[in-house]
C-alpha cells in the first residue's frame, strides 16, 4: 500500500512517455518536429556526458547561482533593514512594488548600455530581478514577526539588537527561503532568455535557440529537458536546505 | 490559621492587605485607551510571597494591569515600585496566554528555558546546571530536547513557565496562562502551577477569566470593577496547600467563590 503510494508521482511521467511513444511510432506528428523519446534522451545523455550540452548546462548553472548569490547578499541585509522599520519600508514600498512588477527582461537594453554584451549584463539583470523578489520577502518576513515573540524576548530583558538577531531574523527565515526559491527561479528564466538573445555563445538558452535554428529537434528537446531538470533541481535544493535550517516553518 | 474562621466572607479592609510589608506598591496608575479611561488613579499593594488572581468583568483591564506592572504597556501616569525599586532593577517572569507564539520554535525546549540565562551571559555549563536543577525541583517529565511544536499545549505552557522561573524571579506574572488549553490539561496545569508556587513561594500575579481557577489557586482574589477599574474587594482564601479536587467541595471554597460571584455579578449588572 505504502509502496504503491510512493510510486504515484511516476504515473504521470509514464503516461507522458507512453503517449509520446505512441504519437511518434504511429507518426501522428511529423517526426522532424517531434523525435521519439528514445532519440531525445539518447541525445540528452550524449550531450550531457562529455558533449556540448553539458558545458552549456554548467555555464547556465554558474550564471544562475552567481546572480542569485549576488541578489541574496544585497537583498537580505537590505530587507532586514527595511523590515525592521515600518516607516522606512512604507516610504520605499511603492518603488519596490513597481520594479518588482516591471518585467526584468525590459531592463536588458538598459543593462546592455551599462555593462556591454557579456556575462555581466546577463548576471546583473537576473540579480536585479531576483534581488527585488528576495528583498520583498525578507522585509515581509521581518515585519510579520510574531508580536508576542518579540515582546517575550523584550520582557526577558533582550536588547534591541538581541531581539533583532535572536528573534526577528529567525522569524523571517521561512519567508526568506520563499524569496530565495522564487528568486532563483526568476534568475534562471532571465538567464536562459538572455542566453538566447543577448549576443551569447553558450548556455542552455543558446543551446535551445541554436538547435532550433539548425532544425536539430532532438538537440532542442534535450536542451529543454536539461533546462527543466536544472530548474527543478535548484528548487529542490533550496527546499532541502530550508527543511534542514528552518525546521519549524509551517508548524 | 487564626484568621481561618473569618476567611469565608471577610470584609477586606486595606489594613489586611498591608499586614506584611507589601511587595509591589502601585500608586496613581492611569491608562486611557482610545478615550476610554481603563485606569484612573489606581492604587494597590501586592503582598509578598502570595499568589493573587486578578478577576473582573470583560474589558475591565485585567491583563492591562499586569502588563503595566511588568512594563509591557506604558502607563499614562503613576508609579509601580518593587520594594521601592523600579522595574528595571527587578528580575521578573512573565507567562503569555499564547504559548505557541511566546516560545521560540527554533530552539529546543531546553534552550528555550535557558534563553533568559543566555541573555544574562551565564556560561553554558551553568545554564545547563540551572535548567536541570529547576527540572528536578519541579519534577517535570518532558523530553526537553524536543522542539516546542513537538510538545502538547500543556507541555509548551509548562516550558513557558519554566522559562519565566529560570532567572529565579522575585515576582511572576501569568496572563490567562491556561485559557488556550482543554479542560483536562487545565486541571493538570493548575496543579503544576500550585506545585511551582509551593516550591518557590514567588510572589505571583495570575490573570484569570475562570473564577473557580482564580479561587482554587489564590491566597487572594483581586476583584476589579468595570472600567475605570477600582478594587471591588481583595478577597482572601487561605485553604491549606496542596489543594486538590476535594478542596473545591469544602464549604469555605464554595462560600468564597459564591461571594466573589455575587460581587462580580453586581459589577456586570452595573455596566
Amino acid at each position: 500500500m505504502n509502496r504503491s503510494k510512493a510510486l504515484l508521482p511516476l504515473v504521470g511521467v509514464v503516461i507522458l512517455l507512453a503517449v509520446w511513444s505512441l504519437v511518434t511510432s504511429l507518426k501522428l506528428v511529423d517526426p522532424v518536429l517531434l523525435p521519439s523519446p528514445l532519440s531525445t534522451f539518447r541525445t540528452l545523455w550524449a550531450g550531457m556526458v562529455g558533449g556540448k550540452l553539458g558545458a552549456d548546462f554548467i555555464k547556465t548553472v554558474m550564471r544562475t547561482i552567481t546572480s542569485t548569490a549576488i541578489a541574496a547578499v544585497i537583498a537580505i541585509p537590505l530587507g532586514i533593514l527595511l523590515g525592521s522599520s515600518e516607516k522606512l519600508y512604507r516610504s520605499v514600498e511603492f518603488l519596490i512594488d513597481f520594479f518588482r512588477s516591471t518585467p526584468a527582461s525590459a531592463m536588458f537594453p538598459l543593462f546592455l548600455v551599462l555593462f556591454g554584451v557579456g556575462d555581466r549584463t546577463k548576471i546583473s539583470v537576473a540579480a536585479f530581478g531576483a534581488a527585488l523578489v528576495i528583498l520583498f520577502n525578507v522585509a515581509y518576513g521581518v515585519m510579520n514577526a510574531r508580536k508576542t515573540r518579540l515582546l517575550a524576548a523584550k520582557v526577558m530583558g533582550a536588547s534591541r539588537s538581541r531581539v533583532l538577531f535572536d528573534v526577528m531574523l529567525k522569524e523571517s527565515l521561512p519567508q526568506t527561503f520563499v524569496g530565495l526559491r522564487n528568486g532563483v527561479s526568476l534568475a534562471l528564466v532571465i538567464i536562459v532568455v538572455a542566453e538566447m538573445f543577448i549576443g551569447s555563445t553558450d548556455g542552455l538558452g543558446q543551446r535551445v535557440f541554436e538547435a532550433q535554428q539548425l532544425f536539430d529537434m532532438p538537440g532542442m528537446y534535450a536542451a529543454i529537458f536539461a533546462a527543466g531538470a536544472l530548474g527543478y533541481t535548484l528548487n529542490l535544493l533550496f527546499l532541502v536546505i530550508e527543511r534542514r535550517f528552518v525546521h519549524w516553518a509551517g508548524r | 490559621m487564626t484568621r481561618a474562621s473569618i476567611a469565608a466572607v471577610p470584609p477586606a479592609t486595606p489594613d489586611q492587605s498591608r499586614r506584611t510589608a507589601p511587595h509591589v506598591t502601585i500608586r496613581g496608575l492611569c491608562k486611557t485607551f482610545s478615550d476610554t479611561p481603563i485606569y484612573d488613579h489606581f492604587d494597590f499593594d501586592i503582598p509578598r510571597g502570595k499568589l493573587i488572581s486578578v478577576f473582573g468583568p470583560n474589558g475591565c483591564g485585567k491583563s492591562t494591569l499586569i502588563n503595566m506592572i511588568a512594563g509591557l504597556v506604558p502607563p499614562d501616569a503613576g508609579e509601580v515600585l518593587f520594594d521601592g525599586r523600579p522595574l528595571s532593577d527587578v528580575k521578573f517572569g512573565y507567562v503569555f496566554q499564547n504559548y505557541r507564539e511566546a516560545l521560540f520554535p527554533w530552539l529546543s525546549a531546553f534552550d528555550n528555558i535557558a534563553y533568559p540565562l543566555k541573555l544574562m551571559h551565564v556560561a553554558k555549563r551553568e545554564c545547563d546546571r540551572r535548567v536541570e536543577q529547576l527540572v528536578s525541583r519541579l519534577g517535570v517529565k518532558i523530553d526537553l530536547s524536543l522542539y516546542p511544536y513537538q510538545l502538547s499545549g500543556g507541555q509548551q505552557q509548562l516550558v513557558s513557565i519554566m522559562r519565566a522561573l529560570i532567572v529565579e524571579p522575585e515576582i511572576l506574572f501569568l496572563d490567562e496562562p491556561f485559557s488556550a488549553l482543554d479542560y483536562e490539561m487545565t486541571l493538570f496545569m493548575r496543579d503544576q502551577l500550585q506545585r511551582v508556587f509551593m516550591e518557590t513561594a514567588t510572589t505571583t500575579v495570575l490573570v484569570s477569566h475562570d473564577l473557580e481557577e482564580a479561587v482554587y489557586l489564590s491566597d487572594y482574589v483581586l476583584l476589579l470593577s468595570r472600567h475605570p477599574a477600582r478594587v471591588v474587594e481583595f478577597v482572601p482564601y487561605d485553604a491549606p496547600r496542596p489543594r486538590s479536587d476535594r478542596t473545591m467541595t469544602e464549604s469555605d471554597f464554595v462560600a468564597t467563590k459564591a461571594h466573589c460571584l455575587k460581587l462580580f455579578q453586581q459589577e456586570v449588572r452595573r455596566g
